[in-house]
Formats: C-alpha cells, structure tokens, sequence
C-alpha cells in the first residue's frame, strides 16, 4: 500500500531533475521560444491535472529560497510609499557593501518588499525603487555592479502575515541574499 | 525524450494526489429593490431515465445572480407548460411573473442535444424568443448560460455574460511553503481548473481577445517572467524575462500586442509595447517616475497606466502611436491605480483611496467625476464584466481574500464565496465564442 506514493515522489524527483538542467531565466530578453514548464507545472484548460512546481534549486521553497530566516545585518526596513534608506540602516549597508568589495567574486541578491497596501503591480514597481536604492548606496561605497541583482515581490511574499502597522513595518523591507 | 516522459509521467501521477478544487459559489449581498419577477419552468425531457441537465436550474439561478431577476420557485409553479403555445399567461399573471421561460431538451441522433427555449411576457402574451441551441452532452450547463444570455437581453437591452469565464489567482499554505495557482473558472464559480501552479508568485492574469490564452507573471524562476499561455492546449511561450521587472501584462484589442511593465537594468519601471509576432519593444513612457499597470483603450488608441510622476500615484494614458506626451485622467483623491477600461471606453475602473481605504470606483473620462462602488478596507484589482454591466475585484472578508462583484451603479453587490486560501486578482473573460 505504502509503495505507490514513493514511487510517485521517485517519479516527479526524477522528472524535476531532468527539468532542473534546463536554463530557467535567460539573460536579457530570450524570448518567443515555447518552455516546458520548468519551475511551474501547467494544465490545459482541460485537462484537470497538474504536476508540482517545487524542486527547481535554489528557487524551492525553504531555506535558500527566498523565504529563509535572515540576520539583523542582512534586511533593512523602509517607511511608508518610501524607498529612502533609513539613517540606523546605513551601518547594514555599509556592512554589505565591505563584504562585496573585499569578495570580487561574491553576487548578492537584493529581494524588494512593500507591504500589502495598494495595486499589487504598483507595489512591484516600489519594491524595485527599494532594491534598486540599496544597490546604488552599495555601489557607491565600493560594490561592483555585476555583483548585485535585484528583484522585487512587491507585497507578493510577506515577512508577517497581518493587517496592521507592525505587520506592515516588518513588510517593508529589503533583503540581502546570497545569489551565488 | 526521456526526460519529457518523465515529465508527463509526473505531471499525471502528482494530479491524483492534488486536493479536489473547491468551487466559488455566488452569493448576492444586495440586489436590486424591484427585481423583475420571472417564472423558468423545467424543461421538458421525455427520454429514458433522467435529463442530462436541469437547464431551467441553471438559467434560474443565473438570473437571480444578476440582482436584477426574482426567479419563481419550482413548488410554487402550477402548470408546468414545455412550449410558449402551452403556456396560459393568466395563471402566470395571477402567480405575479412577468416573464415566463419554457422549454425542452431533446436528444438528436448524433448524440447531441436540442436546447428548445421560449420566452414570453406574459402582461402581454406576447413570444418574445424562440431558439434551439445544439450541445453536446458535456456542454449542456454552457447552453443553459447561452439561453440566460438571451433571456437576460431580450428584457433588459444589454448583452448577458453568463457564458463567460473569470481566471483569479489563488494561494494556498503559510510562508514559506505556499502554492500558487492560477485558477480558470466559469463566471458563476463552477468548473474551476488549474491553468499553471507554482511555489513561487503568480501575478497579473490577462485574458487574449479571444478568450483563449491567458497572459500572467510567474516568479518560478525566482526572478519575475512574463509568459502567455493557451488553455486548450496548456502549451505557454515566455514572452518576457529581461532584467528587472517584467510585469503587469494586457493584451492589445487586436491580440497582436502585449502592454506591459518593464525595469529593465537601470530599475526605472516605464511601459512598453511588445510585438507578440517579432518580439519587438517599443518604450511607451519614459519618465524617473514608476509607470506600470496599463490597460489598454477599446479601440487601441491609447494606454492608461499607473504613475507617480506627479507625486502619488494616478492614471494617465498615453497615445500608443507614442505620438502625444502623457495626460493625467485621474484627479479626485489622493491615490488612484491599476486602471481597467470599459468595454465602451468611456470609463475607468480603478482602485481609490477613500477615506483611508482602498476602494474600488468608477471614473467618468468625460466629466471627469469619480464614484466610489465598494465599501472594504483592501479592496482591489478591478475587471470590467464583457458587457460593461458589472466589475469582480478582489477584497477581504475575516482577513482572507475573496472575489466580490459590483454593478457600475452600484446595487448589486455579489460574493463569490467559499474556494480554497486566499483568492485574489480576478480577470473577467471577453465574451466567448
């Protein structure tokens, strides 16, 4: 009885795996080719089954993903439809700034964050203003620009789920990530 | 080769053990004060065994989901007529039904079915329909949406979009294990199917012209993408993943273009034209300022998108010859966004700051006025019905997201309850051929 759920988890592990070797995000622009569906699993309108979309490394769930826990030195908090680096982060950015340029060969990924109020693209484009202010405050004190990539989730992924200012505030935030 | 098999051989064995969709139902929170009163007989069947479908269930209960229609309760029929000849206007007037909708379902010999449907006034004994509409089998509840289709425009002169679809998107689990799916139901709710799933965010749903592809964002990558994906087939090219954002995606009218929001390197997110044919861009907006989340006019003249240029966010459309600079067409309130444009082209959707709450109203391009629709504190992501008659947004009832629908007058107001997690961004189809 047990066996049939491990083999469908042998299965999808093995398919997944076969996925995984494919490119997932081309440089700038690739486009207009068809994709499999690498990290996402599709369905035709029809049919009612779909597959599971976790396992593509280093974007699955959990820890290195995105969504892990982080230290005081690696997230920074932002006030209101703001993406003015606050006067007590500054010491956090200069930290980063350091390690990128005594580590030529280190890349850092700069996740934007905003919290849940307002049009969802508009908060993508906030998270970006975010990211993209903590990149240049890095530049300027020394990183490289090939070292830094950004990317927002505007109010897609929250720290705390809440409707309220403390909620909010946490929300609020750029995270550095190591992207190697 | 392998691989692929592989693929398919997991996509098929992972759909047994995915939980079982749970379906939207409609429940209206305030209708009109005066619906119109409307008697739908059961339709005939005469054939073995039980009627394939009740379609006088299903165009009764599509009637009263509009706010405008009373539909009568089966118990309290007398008669039970299967043709306008059979019907006797006098019971019906004494029953206080206006309209009275009969008809029959009869199998053919190919195995399909005639929908047979009449329509009478019944104040006036007068045959205002009378169609037969051939469906398969499988196809009988979209028939049954057609008859209230018909029904709907023949009494009140505007177009009816039960036969039409909603795509949202709906995420399920607590950080950091979370699924997003993007969800294609029919407008009533019924039928929800997964189009694509993730772990990652899945933003931004746009319906083709044609009702046959959907456009969308996907983090599956770990980095944003636009895709464009056909539901009949499943089959999704990536149409963008340049640097930065890619974002906010919307069909031209003619489905040859997308509009949508790029960064690109520098992180200044402006609205661009994408050729679907050639992959060509042209840049729509160029300011320091965020431009993002445009909609394009009806006729394709023009784009309206978001933008803080001016300070806070607000809407402003830009010719897509490029031709003309930007000009704001938001002015009441601090905060207007995400604008979505009547099918006639003569209003906007958009969601307004109101009094400390994000709201969804109207905005009139003419005069200029603005009309706040909605009463939640979140409420957003406006979509125009195809028939111009009523707008889904998102809001959010006990703290989780659901789907709420508003006539642009504002007095009918709808739930679309129940579903699984959180349900956000809804898309209303175009009308399907």
């Amino acid at each position: 009885m047990r066996i049939l759920p491990l083999i469908l988890v042998f299965v999808g592990v093995l398919a997944l795996a076969g996925c995984a070797k494919k490119p997932t995000t081309p440089p700038e622009g690739a486009t207009g080719t068809t994709v499999p569906a690498d990290g996402a699993s599709t369905a035709g309108a029809g049919a009612g089954g779909v597959g599971d979309a976790s396992g593509l490394p280093g974007y699955g769930t959990g820890e290195g993903a995105g969504e892990g826990a982080l230290g005081a030195d690696s997230i920074i908090y932002f006030d209101f439809d703001s993406a003015e680096i606050r006067p007590e982060f500054a010491g956090v950015v200069s930290t980063q700034a350091r390690r990128l340029a005594g580590n030529p060969g280190l890349r850092m990924r700069l996740e934007g964050h905003t919290d849940e109020r307002g049009s969802r693209e508009y908060n993508i484009a906030l998270g970006e203003r975010r990211a993209q202010a903590v990149r240049r405050a890095l530049m300027l004190q020394g990183a490289g620009d090939a070292q830094i990539i950004t990317v927002s989730y505007g109010e897609e992924r929250p720290a705390i789920e809440g409707a309220d200012e403390s909620a909010y505030a946490k929300n609020r935030r750029v995270e550095f990530r190591p992207a190697n | 080769m392998k691989h692929r098999l592989l693929a398919v051989l997991a996509v098929v064995a992972l759909a047994v053990a995915l939980p079982v969709q749970a379906q939207l139902t409609v429940q209206i929170t305030q209708g009109v004060e005066d619906p119109i009163p409307v008697a739908v007989v059961p339709f005939g069947w005469d054939s073995a065994g039980a009627a394939p479908h009740d379609v006088a269930a299903t165009v009764a209960a599509d009637l009263e989901r509009s706010g405008r229609f009373r539909a009568l309760p089966r118990g309290t029929m007398i008669d039970f007529p299967q043709s306008a000849a059979q019907v006797d206007a006098a019971d019906w007037r004494l029953l206080k039904v206006d309209y009275v909708v009969v008809g029959r379902l009869l199998p053919r010999a190919d195995g399909r079915f005639d929908v047979q449907y009449e329509l009478v006034n019944v104040l006036t004994g007068q045959r205002l329909l009378g169609q037969s509409l051939p469906a398969d089998a499988g196809a009988l509840k979209r028939a049954a949406h057609r008859v209230s289709d018909a029904v709907f425009e023949r009494i009140l002169g505007l177009k009816g979009a039960f036969a039409t679809r909603i795509a949202y998107v709906e995420v399920q689990g607590r950080a950091p294990s979370r699924t997003f799916r993007l969800m294609v139901a029919d407008a009533d709710g019924a039928n929800p199917r997964v189009v694509v799933q993730s772990s990652q965010p899945i933003m931004s749903p746009a319906w083709s012209p044609d009702g046959g592809s959907l456009a969308y964002v996907s983090f599956e990558g770990g980095v944003s993408a636009v895709f464009v994906q056909m539901l009949s087939s499943g089959q999704r090219v990536r149409v963008s993943a340049r640097a930065g954002i890619n974002g906010a995606p919307v069909f031209s009218p003619d489905g040859r273009r997308l509009a949508l929001a790029l960064s690109r390197r520098d992180g200044n997110v402006d609205v661009y034209l994408l050729e679907l044919s050639d992959q060509s861009l042209t840049r729509l907006t160029d300011s320091p300022a965020i431009d993002t989340e445009p909609a394009f006019s009806p006729d394709g003249r023009f784009v309206y998108f978001t933008s803080d240029r001016g300070g806070g966010p607000q809407v402003y459309r830009a010719a897509t010859t490029g031709a003309t600079s930007a000009e704001r067409v938001t002015f009441e309130g601090p905060y207007n966004a995400r604008p979505r444009v009547a099918p006639d082209g003569r209003s906007l959707a958009v969601v307004t700051l109101d009094r400390g709450a994000y709201r969804i109203a109207t905005v009139d391009l003419d005069r200029r006025g603005s009309r706040v629709l909605t009463t939640g504190r979140l409420d957003e992501a406006p979509s125009f019905a195809p028939n111009g008659a009523m707008i889904i947004y998102a809001t959010r009832e006990g703290g989780r997201g659901v789907l709420a629908t508003t006539s642009v007058d504002g007095r009918v107001q709808q739930r679309l309850a129940g579903g699984a997690g959180e349900i956000r961004e809804p898309a209303w189809s175009p009308f399907l051929p």
